[in-house]
């Protein structure tokens, strides 16, 4: 018989191997979509169920074993750094779009204004959607909706810190309220970035400009609907009774998330919107 | 809640094929990173076998320039993704824990779906061989706009890159939480095994990078099929931004690939020179200030792209840079050896040979450090000479070095001295063979990645075609000789290697399959995790 | 390299281009200034990492041998010497810095573009190189000229096989050559080695090089930049003669042109049989669509369309004649209504509606020049 280690050691488990069948479905499933191939959207569909199923399956379990108190001191330590850790690495795929902004902005759309001889009478500028663009848009103005979301999404910041207090000093109450108002601030924001995305009077077609405003706009709003899934899952386990002033890692890791979001769209509107 | 029942994991594991596809234990799945590996190594030499053999002389014989293209691209992409990776984080798998002295990885179902994602990216990337078009053609860099040309390969790779960056992504933050949060009491980060040191700043870099590539990737995806114009000048955009971007992951990548080797070669020498290895503060900063300056020498690779001057001579000054803590590197593994006792088992062998070729892959670095010699070399057999130095007899040889040293813990058995001794001088003598001679065809003006060439070429090309063929077949001897060793051998003993001192060989061989389920004491004098 | 006389004879084969002029293992012979200050600066990086070489390996290989186990050897117990770690770190930074400032110098030098003499704009395309004077307008495409057969007969035989094209860039000697190098759809890359000049060519963006030779010769190279199926067969010829040569090589042009316009002028009212255009239209299309489309007419599944049984081949005339006319963007298909004349362009057309399984219905089978002119215009 083995002395079992302080450190909790999960049993063998299926649900790994479950998402990469779901993942491996859903690549595929989009690359037929993408060969206009009519099996693509169902293979993505179904892949994309897998996913859920897997991500339902697995993450009920970590609830359970949490509730057993399996996760404690060290192990909850392991969780902390391996969120922060998740966290960088999203930033660094946002580096990579924010990057191709300012690379685009201040290094290629100067040099084509440089090659004359290729594009005569381009002007360069910003927002600009390129050389071979004849049509004149008009860029996403920074001082209506999106200011109105900076607000929102800041609001969102303090009512989770908020929300946060409350569970360290025991108010219940705090925490539904916090989380309620959190959640719903960011469906909000999502529904002015959708309305937005309706209003604009460009696409993502419309040169380097769409480009890169679509891809950061969108790919944060994604962050945004993920991150409000993860408040609306601990809102419900908060609910449910889970969680206590000292031992609360998937709240806290789901509100450094929601920061993190935050953070993200300041940049985006610092960079995309008024600059 | 007794203990018994919380740590039910303890009591059972399933048997045949369920145990590797459910497993939660680091041993097992350091195995599969290994296998998987392996196989992928031998899949992608298959193809490189292919190249040589359409190169063997002049004009077009067994391979049209289409399927060439592929061949390339896919013996690169495979090579790096499949085989040298997953080698690295298998060796991280079996050996950080037992070096550190903890009981397994800090998440060990995360652990198992990292390695479990490569398959499913696996599956993408060789299957994309058999799809209207073949398999991806546009160089494992994916330059556009050529990549943009292609065809349904193309989506495939991107989204296997997009599988196996989330793979490395997670085995990565697995790796840095596990040295961070489970070394057994008394040990310090300045008293880890330097093999540890050296995970720990590469899974850094992967945590770094590779969402950087997942962006780029995802650049070139909405480029393809949904109107962005992120490369394409007419909308504003820039192929030469792709390069930029790919290539702050790309350098990283490079570095990826070999510090871990740099551990294994640091742990390998010090065991048969029966001393200490000599420096290990050094040590630690010189990768360190490898790992930082990688992030400041991306543009060394589009030399020839029309960058300002400013910016090619602050790119040449970084990278030469580099060559300091490297150099430090390779001085402190020489005085490791310097008055010890020295034997010569095959992962001394294997480490030796990969000292001298890989600082003669990092004098060729040097070299194309320089931007008016480099713009001369780049794109030519010179930097797949450079590369292959620095990839195969320095990647390729620690971890086939590393191998050899610790089958033994993980089998139990000894593998056949004498085999391991014929593999290695085969695999160090054609090895040579086949990458010193590019030396010169990249020198005398032979492009790289090219299905044919000017008969000036053929005696190189055909020197370099027999020692491939040569060094193809020696692997087959080291699959034999792994297989061998895993079915029966000598018996090991808890430490075969007499001048070992890291944790792993305080624990019977073959380590049990669970170990360090209370973590082990250091004596109090310990140097560097040495028990 | 010459000047150094080295001790040891693998030195000798690692540096000296003449000991070993068959086989050769060392940066061509440069021809201009800048080709020959690349030569010296990698002779001096290749002799100083040949130094550091022995000075790191004789003593491990002196420990290797002596201080074996087998030889009894016992192991010392040092693990460190502060002393001797600053100094294997601060001599190598001094010896990088006598690298780096030659080489800067060099880069400085290669990157000065003005006061050059003359400008060529160099465009690159899916897989030929095009030439434009741009002083006097002059325009010339450069196509490899080794027969596809002979490649693929697996038997190189022409004396430049794979390096040969049939037009050159002609340049006088002692002219200061400017390049602004652009491609019409991937990334391309000029490169002569003895010019020591390589410098990709981006779709969309101009880029600078230059060099000036001093003495008459030709010289070869090829595309540096993987940019498909072709890139092994785009080579670049430089010929470089005397400015009196040059001249007279310009105003042959300068006439040609004219004469060739005149040609062209006469094929556009001139009817062609059906006979002459597809004999023509077949070397056409075997020197610019077989690389992709195949001599068989069969494409390449999944990359390249077949022109056997071809929907756009045998549909209407006008489809066609812009498919060829104008490309297809985003693909490898080129414009080749800037490449070829036009009488190539109807000749290739005619022959692609009338081979294979093609037999298009008349009067549809055949496109004249003039057809082609009037998108012109």
């Amino acid at each position: 018989m083995v002395t079992p280690s302080p450190y909790y050691q999960p049993p063998p488990s299926l649900w790994p191997a479950v998402g990469s069948l779901a993942l491996l479905a859903f690549a595929s499933g989009f690359v037929l979509f993408l060969a206009k191939a009519g099996a693509g959207p169902y293979l993505m569909l179904a892949g994309g169920l897998l996913l859920v199923v897997m991500l339902y399956g697995w993450f009920g379990m970590v609830i359970e074993e949490s509730l057993a108190g399996k996760l404690e001191g060290q192990v909850d330590k392991s969780f902390r750094w391996g969120m922060v850790w998740f966290i960088f690495s999203e930033v660094m795929f946002f580096a990579g779009f924010f990057a191709a902004l300012f690379y685009a902005r201040y290094i290629a759309v100067p040099d084509l204004v440089t090659a004359q001889s290729i594009w005569p009478g381009y002007l360069g500028g910003w927002p600009t959607a390129g050389p071979g663009s004849k049509e004149a848009f008009t860029p996403m103005a920074a001082w209506g909706i999106p200011a109105v979301n900076t607000m929102i999404l800041l609001s969102s910041g303090a009512s989770v810190t908020w929300a946060h207090w409350g569970l360290q000093n025991g108010r219940r109450w705090q925490i539904v309220l916090g989380l309620l108002m959190t959640v719903l601030l960011g469906l909000i924001f999502l529904g002015l970035q959708a309305h937005e995305y309706l209003e604009a009077a460009f696409s993502i077609r419309t040169g380097i400009y769409g480009a890169t405003f679509f891809m950061l706009t969108g790919f944060h709003g994604a962050h945004v609907t993920l991150g409000a899934i993860m408040l609306s899952v601990i809102l419900g386990r908060v609910l449910a009774g889970h969680f206590t002033a000292d031992s609360h890692f998937a709240f806290a890791a789901a509100s450094w998330y929601w920061h993190f979001v935050d953070v993200v769209w300041l940049l985006l509107f610092t960079f995309v919107y008024c600059l | 809640m007794d203990a018994a029942a919380i740590h039910s994991g303890y009591q059972s594991h399933p048997t045949g094929p369920m145990r590797w596809l459910t497993s939660t234990n680091h041993k097992d799945i350091g195995t599969l990173y290994l296998w998987f590996s392996l196989s992928m190594f031998l899949v992608a030499g298959s193809l490189a076998m292919l190249i040589r053999a359409e190169l063997f002389q002049p004009g077009l014989q067994l391979v049209q320039p289409g399927l060439f293209n592929q061949l390339t691209t896919m013996h690169g992409l495979l090579m790096i993704f499949g085989a040298i990776m997953p080698a690295f984080v298998g060796f991280a798998n079996w050996q950080v824990p037992l070096m550190i002295g903890a009981p397994d990885m800090a998440f060990p179902r995360l652990n198992n779906w990292s390695f479990w994602l490569l398959p499913a990216a696996a599956c993408l990337m060789l299957s994309s061989f058999f799809v209207p078009g073949g398999a991806t053609s546009g160089g494992w860099t994916m330059y556009p706009p050529l990549y943009i040309q292609g065809g349904i390969a193309y989506d495939m790779t991107i989204f296997a890159i997009h599988i196996m960056g989330l793979s490395s992504i997670l085995g990565a933050i697995n790796i840095i939480v596990t040295i961070l949060n489970l070394r057994t009491p008394g040990m310090k980060l300045m008293t880890m095994p330097i093999f540890v040191w050296t995970w720990l700043i590469t899974a850094y870099l992967l945590v770094a990078v590779m969402p950087v590539l997942a962006s780029v990737v995802t650049m070139l995806l909405t480029d393809r099929h949904f109107g962005t114009h992120f490369f394409d000048a007419a909308g504003g955009g820039d192929p030469v931004m792709f390069q930029h971007l790919f290539w702050f992951f790309g350098h990283p990548e490079v570095y990826i690939m070999i510090l871990p080797a740099f551990g294994i070669v640091s742990t390998i020498i010090p065991t048969f020179a029966r001393k200490p290895l000599f420096g290990y503060v050094s040590m630690v900063y010189a990768v360190a200030s490898i790992a930082i300056l990688s992030f400041l020498v991306w543009a060394h690779h589009m030399f020839t792209s029309g960058l300002p001057a400013g910016a090619q001579i602050f790119f040449m000054y970084s990278t030469m840079l580099i060559a300091v803590p490297t150099g430090v590197k390779v001085f402190n593994w020489v005085a490791t050896l310097w008055r010890g006792s020295i034997s010569f088992e095959t992962p001394m062998l294997f480490a030796l040979a990969m000292v001298c070729l890989f600082t003669i892959g990092g004098f060729s670095g040097l070299v194309l450090a320089m931007v008016p010699v480099d713009v001369q070399l780049q794109d030519t057999y010179y930097v797949v000479a450079h590369f292959h130095y620095v990839l195969f007899a320095g990647a390729a040889l620690s971890i086939m070095g590393g191998i050899y040293y610790w089958l033994p813990k993980w089998t139990g058995h000894m593998y056949d001295e004498r085999l391991g001794q014929i593999h290695f001088w085969l695999t160090a003598i054609a090895c040579n063979i086949t990458f010193f001679p590019m030396h010169f065809l990249g020198l005398a003006g032979m492009p790289r990645r090219i299905p044919d060439y000017a008969p000036q070429f053929a005696d190189f090309n055909m020197m370099a075609s027999v020692g491939g063929f040569v060094l193809g077949a020696s692997q087959l001897l080291f699959l034999y000789t792994v297989i061998k060793c895993i079915r029966g051998g000598a018996a090991a003993g808890d430490k075969p290697w007499e001048g070992a001192t890291t944790l792993e060989w305080t624990l019977p061989s073959p380590a049990p399959y669970h170990s360090f389920t209370t973590p082990p004491t250091l004596e109090p004098d310990n140097h560097h995790g040495h028990a | 390299m010459n000047r150094v006389k080295p001790p040891f004879s693998i030195a000798l084969i690692l540096a000296a281009p003449g000991a070993l002029a068959e086989m050769a293992i060392n940066l061509p012979p440069p021809a201009t200034g800048i080709a020959r200050d690349i030569y010296d600066l990698h002779t001096l990086v290749l002799w100083i990492c040949f130094g550091i070489f022995l000075v790191v390996f004789l003593p491990m290989f002196y420990a290797l041998w002596r201080h074996r186990k087998a030889a009894g050897h016992a192991a010392a117990g040092f693990r460190d010497n502060t002393r001797l770690e600053v100094l294997w770190t601060v001599v190598p930074v001094l010896i990088l810095i006598g690298m780096a400032w030659p080489a800067t110098q060099l880069i400085l030098d290669m990157k000065n573009v003005g006061d050059s003499d003359m400008t060529v704009k160099v465009t690159g395309h899916q897989w030929r190189w095009e030439y434009e004077y741009l002083d006097d307008g002059l325009r010339l495409v450069s196509n490899m000229s080794t027969p596809r057969a002979e490649i693929d007969s697996g038997r190189p035989q022409s004396a430049h096989y794979l390096l040969e094209v049939d037009r050159p860039l002609v340049v006088p000697t002692g002219s200061k050559v400017r390049l602004v190098l652009t491609a019409t759809d991937v990334i391309h890359s000029w490169w002569v080695p003895a010019l020591g000049v390589k410098q990709d060519a981006i779709p969309g963006f101009i880029k600078e090089a230059w060099f000036r030779v001093d003495k008459p010769g030709t010289f070869r190279g090829q595309c540096a930049e993987l940019c498909g199926m072709g890139h092994g067969f785009m080579p670049i010829v430089v010929e470089a003669v005397t400015p009196e040569q040059f001249a007279a090589w310009k105003a042959g042009q300068m006439a040609g042109v004219a004469t060739t316009r005149a040609t062209a002028q006469a094929a556009i009212g001139k009817v062609f049989s059906i006979a002459e255009l597809m004999a023509r239209g077949e070397q056409v299309y075997n020197a610019n669509c077989a690389v992709c489309h195949q001599s068989t007419g069969l494409g390449i599944p999944g990359a390249f369309p077949a022109m056997d049984g071809s929907a756009i081949v045998n549909g209407p005339k006008l489809a066609h004649i812009d498919r060829v006319f104008n490309g297809k963007p985003g693909t490898s298909m080129q414009a080749f209504g800037k490449l070829l004349p036009d009488q190539d362009i109807a000749a290739v057309i005619t022959y692609e509606r009338n081979s294979w399984h093609n037999r298009v219905a008349a009067p549809d089978n055949i496109v004249q020049p003039a057809e082609i002119a009037a998108l012109r215009h």
